[in-house]
């Protein structure tokens, strides 16, 4: 690692002004990207020395955290061996492979390259396709101005990876993004876009990784999920960092006209995450469905701020998140359906479930209502339990071993939220999953 | 023949001794009646021998062929061929009754089984449990559902029998699986549990009612009082206290019924 910082011109450490000169240096980008990028920063110092919406923020510890010890990395770092859940599982219609920041590899099937479909690295995709994409890169899904973090990304992003499908293409195979982190203090600044023209159809498969279990980490990502009218889109992120990683990210799904988004949130690993997480149903009769599965143990901390937001007439969100504690984690959720004065003819419906293994684990969970439009129906709730000793013991007297038992007990718990999974891949690898963490697997 | 050996069994809950030493032995192939007031131990016993971690052995033994289960837990007995039907079923959401049994049978027939080792083969698990099932008079739709959710009281008392018609033990510990039936249920069960005794199965009835007895016809009736057992007789036995209640019983143990009058006083405080 010494050779690599003596032989480029690598960037510094931490997130300052000259930090960012020397990171504009490493790009190689047109005038309006660094144009974003330098309004994005202007506005990342003056968020940075405000105080976070306390509504959103209070909950989730961030003490700890110190953005000076993370370095974007100028060179892209050489595989090891990643052991990643999904890569090796199937056979994709595509794949773009992330480490460190860097686009390691893409590939793409012929056939989807001949209908338009494109596939790629962000840095790459702007590069060959930039007219496509200006439109909506962080335009109207995530833009600098919500926050610090969002400021911060969008002064800093490093790659991403990008998915274009044109209108009436339906993708049958699923297509697939690993985001990873080798080196110690890398930083990983990736923008995930995804455009669907209108009835267009795809299922994209994104996985976090990293190469050691000790290496510190830190993302601050966004991902930008947008549908066009009658478009119907499959997203499962699968975050699975190892417990030394920072991530923080901005998420926002875009649902034009009859179009229907089901959207999978796994959160594994990492050391402390917030997600901030918008779905908005923007034409009539849109539909989005997002379901959370969450597994914290340790020290975790998963924090996820989510907001569905109807702002069309007929339209449809159900959202479904079950978390698991175990040791001294922490789950945080607050959920929000907002639905407008126009948005008649609505139905919304949130519920979060926690199940705690640990009587010293803790689990917030705050549903919320904000209804402008007087003719809808939305519903909320949350409930958190613990697993009893009865159920275990009943399950021993079957021959169950006490681990077999907790496993059965977890994975019945995950059970109403994977039947909703549609890709077998994924319940899969949720379970698979669910089993390292439980310590069962290997 | 396997026998299921319990010697001066002491056991207390949080302390308190419920059990006051409890002899009792049961041969594969016989069916023992256990009956008793309220609070005389009954389930006590029923939890203790299954293995019950709240239900803590301070003396004596419990023994399957010479080999001691005081020290082994819940799946271990049950691999050497325990078994308790639960008076109240536990409900796991979200597992389903086909995957819960697959994985029972195999760890019951195969004891040393690892964990991630290769399970039963699913063409004869499910052709096995489609017979135990139409025996018992149960939908097919049953092994789909998830384990005990939104049974009555009735499907689940079914449930425990059909896990019993399923694992086979050596020793089967039926704690009131009657209780809070119809007279239906009642028959379904006690037809699944006749058609299961059989010289493999040691079985041990704990009832306060008769009607369990009528189907299956106990060689032995114990009586309970206090955390010991006081008495046994054979089935006439069991027929007399349920005429008759328990105050001959406790007229004959003198110094028993009192310590079970000293028992409730406390509980009372």
């Amino acid at each position: 690692m010494s050779e690599l910082t003596a032989t480029t011109t690598s960037i510094p450490t931490g997130f300052t002004s000259e930090v960012f000169e020397a990171f504009l240096q490493t790009r190689d980008e047109p005038d309006w990207v660094t144009d974003r990028r330098r309004d994005a920063f202007s506005l990342f110092q003056k968020l940075e020395a405000e105080e976070l919406d306390p509504e959103e923020w209070k909950r989730v510890p961030l003490r700890a955290f110190r953005s000076g010890k993370f370095q974007l990395q100028s060179e892209v770092a050489t595989p090891t061996g990643l052991s990643t859940l999904m890569q090796d599982r199937a056979e994709f219609a595509g794949a773009v492979i992330h480490l460190d920041g860097h686009c390691l590899r893409q590939s793409i099937s012929d056939s989807l390259q001949e209908k338009g479909v494109i596939f790629g690295g962000l840095s790459t995709v702007l590069r060959e396709h930039g007219d496509v994409i200006k439109p909506h890169l962080a335009t109207r899904g995530v833009t600098a101005e919500t926050d610090r973090f969002s400021a911060w990304h969008a002064a800093f992003w490093t790659g991403g990876t990008v998915l274009y499908v044109p209108r009436g293409v339906t993708i049958d195979e699923p297509l697939y993004s690993l985001i990873s982190l080798a080196r110690d203090g890398a930083a990983d600044f990736s923008h995930t876009l995804v455009i669907l023209e209108d009835d267009a159809e795809a299922t994209l498969l994104e996985e976090t990784s990293s190469e050691s279990e000790t290496a510190a980490g830190l993302h601050v990502g966004a991902v930008e999920l947008l549908l066009g009218r009658e478009a119907r889109l499959r997203y499962v992120q699968l975050q699975n960092w190892n417990s030394k990683t920072w991530h923080f990210a901005h998420q926002c799904g875009r649902v034009e006209s009859s179009g229907s988004l089901q959207w999978t949130v796994g959160g594994l690993g990492s050391r402390l995450a917030h997600i901030h997480q918008d779905v908005h149903l923007d034409g009539r009769g849109a539909e989005a469905q997002v379901n959370g599965v969450t597994f914290a143990t340790g020290k975790q901390t998963l924090s996820y701020y989510t907001q569905q937001t109807h702002n069309a007439p007929d339209t449809r969100s159900d959202l479904l998140y079950k978390d698991v504690l175990r040791d001294n984690s922490r789950v945080i959720w607050r959920g929000m359906i907002k639905v407008e004065a126009a948005a008649q003819q609505t139905d919304g419906y949130q519920r979060n479930d926690s199940l705690m293994l640990s009587p010293t684990a803790r689990c917030d969970a705050i549903p919320g209502l904000e209804i402008e439009a007087d003719d809808v129906r939305c519903t909320h709730g949350a409930t958190a339990g613990r697993v009893d000793v009865d159920q275990v013991f009943y399950a021993m007297c079957r021959g169950l071993t006490e681990y077999e038992a907790m496993h059965m007990i977890v994975q019945g718990f995950f059970q109403t939220v994977t039947d909703r999974i549609p890709v077998k891949l994924v319940r899969e690898t949720l379970d698979k999953a669910v089993e390292r963490k439980l310590g069962i697997g290997n | 023949m396997s026998v299921l050996k319990i010697t001066d069994l002491h056991v207390s809950v949080e302390e308190t001794p419920i059990l006051k030493g409890v002899n009792l032995e049961i041969s594969q192939g016989e069916i023992h009646a256990l009956m008793g007031p309220n609070g005389s131990g009954k389930s006590t016993l029923a939890y203790a021998l299954a293995g019950h971690p709240k239900y803590t052995i301070t003396g004596g033994s419990v023994e399957i062929d010479g080999t001691e289960l005081n020290e082994l837990d819940a799946n271990e007995r049950s691999r050497l061929g325990m078994f308790l039907a639960f008076q109240y079923p536990v409900t796991i959401p979200g597992v389903r009754v086909a995957d819960f049994l697959r994985h029972a049978v195999t760890n019951v027939r195969s004891p040393d089984r690892k964990e991630g080792e290769g399970l039963m083969p699913m063409r004869e698990f499910r052709k096995e449990l489609r017979d135990q099932m139409e025996e018992l008079d149960m939908e097919t739709e049953f092994a789909r559902r998830y384990l005990n959710e939104g049974f009555s009281g009735g499907e689940k008392k079914r449930m425990e029998i059909l896990q019993l018609a399923m694992l086979r033990p050596k020793f089967a510990i039926l704690d009131e699986t009657d209780s809070g039936l119809d007279s239906d249920a009642v028959k379904v069960v006690s037809e699944g549990v006749n058609r299961l005794c059989g010289p493999g199965m040691g079985v041990l009835i704990i009832t306060h009612h008769e009607r369990l007895l009528e189907f299956n016809k106990p060689q032995f009736t114990h009586v309970m009082l206090a955390g010991r057992i006081v008495e046994t007789g054979d089935a006439q036995l069991a027929h007399e206290l349920h005429a008759n209640g328990y105050t001959s019983v406790r007229e004959r143990h003198p110094e028993v019924a009192a310590e079970e009058t000293q028992e409730e006083a406390a509980a009372v405080v």
